[in-house]
């Protein structure tokens, strides 16, 4: 039986062992950084403290997402709070000579930047503090703590009630309220329940869920664990991106210890209560980031998406009622849980509540990782957070959402980042990705790119999406090279009505929007291309 | 259970097929394993071949057409023996505006294929990923699974050139 104060014990010796060091150097070991070199640099650190015989005064370690992702690799130095950008294995030396000195100028990345200042953190705030692959540094960090006070203290009913008080909505995209949607699964009379984890984040340009597996696996188990209590399942299943190699074996990794510990398994910490979670690894269709396909992908199927209702919480994963959230659902319910759903509530806006996360890519200065209470203004995340624009070139456009999201331009950056602003500018919150744009790309080029993309995805069940997105690609396509008339353009328009009201799944009735939003916010641009466009211009005068 | 005794013998005496079982038995022989002892034969021999999709169509139970459609949806599963170095170029939105077309051209240029293709000589295959999740680094491309960031076309080629002539 797990108390308590087993759980103490682990956060004592881990903070004991953190407080004997002056100083402890973290790594980022997530797959960008990797990717820039971090495991050699890892491995500089740990062989110049062996030589320099400071074992016993400095630790070192490898972490999870520390942020900026465009400074990779990252490093930072505690308890100083210094942040080291573009760190390269030479530069070790400079820096441990530099610790309880002045920090190393050149590479460092100022704490006071509101990259760093204007960011909440909840989702994240393990990433790039906790060993990922270290399941003592999470319980060290209060992990796994809400679910032993769900078991031991709340009824399912309590802990449902909890998140339903958060005003959480899903955040892979749709915005559903999380807790309506525990509630139904809850109250089907079904023996057999399951607890689906999305994390096919599919999005390009897209890259919060692939941080949070890689940097906190265990949140998102915990957060799984204690939805399976509140809707009455006892299995658990996180389908997964072929794409995402190092978040798969973290999660694996991750699930392993827990079950030693058991935080997962037959009987939770000793009580009645069992879950297991098992992984499915997806294959490479888009498509299966939509609920009911992603089902037929765990069924070992095609995934093609089927007509709702019945929506997966009546009939799911093998037929049985299931509850289907995204990463970054599943890991703020441990927070909520700790510190109550008041808290979680208290920030965000009237309608979205608590933090997004946001990718932040394209051409801004600081691309990465970042969280915000959701109502900041595009403005500020773009300019205060991400720094501004990289280069001389100025802000065209910002896409959210994905390839079937929208793009917004600069006269719309004052928008507050909520479920319902951004869809009343024609684009959607998405999972959170935000591609920054300057004004060298041509628009109606991302937007033919966004439709190629929607033509390859399409899984060709249902024939607006299938055939309408090919044409729409073609018309784009044409347009795009000069060859274009007013007639297509507006061809083109009818078709988007068309296949957004007439497709099975949200990939056709969303794949639209791209065009849609930006023939609202640049159709001079699209005009300008037509070959028709000095006649067209000489109507608007004559007008 | 009873069938989990069945398990049909392999196309051939090579010891990976072993592998391949072992996950099919881990799944009870279920057909809803179909995706994932489909992962562990591309992870044994580098594709799926009619042979091997004959083989998982006996042991699941699944009827051949089914493994056919399934192997064929899905992007990640090849039906073509693969080259003998692999580059991935990441095609997603942030790598798409800091030029990947630009990588795309240059590969087409130098080695006459499109993404998704093998090369004539079986020494190289082109391969497309919508976004690997590392777009800080864009533009992104892999050779032989090392991830090479913020990319040139020349640091692209040369790197390829290396990892080619490497061999011979």
């Amino acid at each position: 039986m797990v108390t308590l104060d087993h759980l103490s014990d682990i956060r004592r010796k881990v903070s004991e062992a953190e407080e004997q060091r002056n100083h402890r150097i973290h790594v980022c070991v997530a797959a960008g950084c990797i990717a820039a070199g971090s495991r050699k640099l890892l491995r500089a650190f740990q062989e110049e403290i062996t030589s320099r015989g400071l074992n016993d005064s400095c630790l070192v370690k490898g972490v999870g997402c520390i942020g900026p992702c465009a400074g990779s690799p990252a490093v930072a130095i505690e308890p100083e709070g210094i942040v080291y950008c573009s760190v390269k294995p030479e530069d070790v030396p400079e820096i441990m000579d530099s610790l309880a000195k002045q920090p190393v100028a050149r590479l460092q990345m100022s704490r006071d930047l509101p990259f760093f200042t204007r960011q909440k953190k909840i989702v994240l705030e393990n990433s790039g503090r906790i060993d990922p692959e270290q399941i003592d540094d999470y319980i060290a960090a209060k992990g796994y703590h809400a679910l032993y006070k769900v078991i031991s203290t709340m009824s399912p009913a309590e802990v449902i009630s909890e998140v339903i008080k958060s005003g959480l909505r899903g955040r892979g995209g749709a915005g559903y309220p999380t807790g309506l949607k525990w509630t139904t699964v809850a109250k089907t009379g079904q023996q057999q329940k399951y607890v689906v984890c999305n994390a096919d984040e599919g999005d390009p340009g897209a890259f919060m869920d692939r941080s949070v597996l890689e940097s906190d696996p265990h949140r998102v188990l915990e957060g799984m664990a204690i939805a399976g209590y509140a809707v009455g399942a006892n299995k658990g299943y996180i389908y997964i991106r072929a794409e995402y190699p190092l978040a798969y074996e973290r999660l694996r990794k991750a699930i392993k210890q827990a079950e030693e510990y058991t935080f997962l398994g037959q009987s939770i910490m000793g009580t009645t209560y069992g879950f297991h979670v098992e992984l499915r690894l997806g294959a490479g269709a888009y498509v299966c980031g939509e609920e009911t396909a992603l089902i037929a992908s765990i069924e070992g199927g095609r995934g093609t998406p089927r007509p709702r209702p019945p929506y997966p919480a009546e009939r799911g994963l093998f037929g049985k009622s299931t509850l289907i959230n995204n990463v970054e659902t599943y890991a703020n319910i441990s927070s909520i849980i700790r510190n109550g759903g008041d808290w979680f509530a208290s920030i965000g806006t009237q309608n979205s509540k608590g933090t997004k996360v946001f990718a932040l890519a394209g051409n801004v200065k600081n691309v990465g990782l970042i969280e915000v209470p959701m109502g900041e203004t595009l403005r500020e995340i773009i300019y205060e957070i991400g720094g501004g624009m990289e280069g001389q070139n100025k802000l065209k456009a910002v896409q959210t959402g994905g390839p079937t999201g929208g793009c917004i331009p600069e006269s719309e950056l004052d928008t507050p980042v909520d479920y319902e602003s951004l869809a009343s500018l024609g684009s959607i919150m998405g999972s959170g990705g935000m591609v920054v744009i300057d004004d060298s790309v041509s628009i109606v080029d991302i937007a033919r790119y966004f439709m190629e993309f929607s033509v390859s995805e399409s899984c060709g069940k249902c024939v607006p999406c299938r055939v309408g997105t090919t044409q729409m690609h073609e018309l784009h396509a044409k347009i795009n090279r000069g060859e274009g008339t007013k007639r297509d353009l507006e061809l083109l328009e009818e078709l988007c009505e068309v296949v957004k009201h007439t497709s099975l799944c949200g990939l056709g009735q969303s794949a639209p929007n791209p065009v849609l939003s930006t023939l609202r916010f640049f159709r001079s641009e699209y005009e300008a291309q037509l070959t028709d466009h000095e006649v067209l211009a000489a109507e608007g005068v004559a007008k | 259970m009873q069938r989990l005794s069945n398990l049909p013998d392999p196309p051939n005496s090579d010891e990976k097929w072993k592998g391949v079982q072992l996950v099919m038995r881990k799944h009870g022989q279920s057909p809803h394993a179909l995706i994932e002892t489909l992962h562990a034969v591309q992870h044994a021999f580098g594709y799926l071949d009619r042979d091997s999709l004959t083989y998982v169509s006996d042991a699941l139970g699944v009827p051949l057409s089914k493994v056919y459609g399934v192997a064929t949806f899905y992007q990640y599963f090849t039906l073509k023996k693969p080259g003998t170095h692999n580059c991935v170029v990441c095609t997603g939105t942030a790598c798409y505006i800091k030029g990947v077309p630009k990588l795309v051209e240059a590969l087409k240029e130098r080695y006459g294929m499109a993404l998704d293709e093998v090369s004539a000589d079986g020494s190289l295959t082109l391969q497309s990923a919508c976004c690997i999740g590392t777009c800080g680094l864009a533009p992104i491309a892999s050779v032989d699974g090392e991830e090479l960031g913020r990319l040139s076309a020349e640091e692209l080629l040369d790197k390829l050139e290396e990892v080619i002539h490497g061999d011979a």
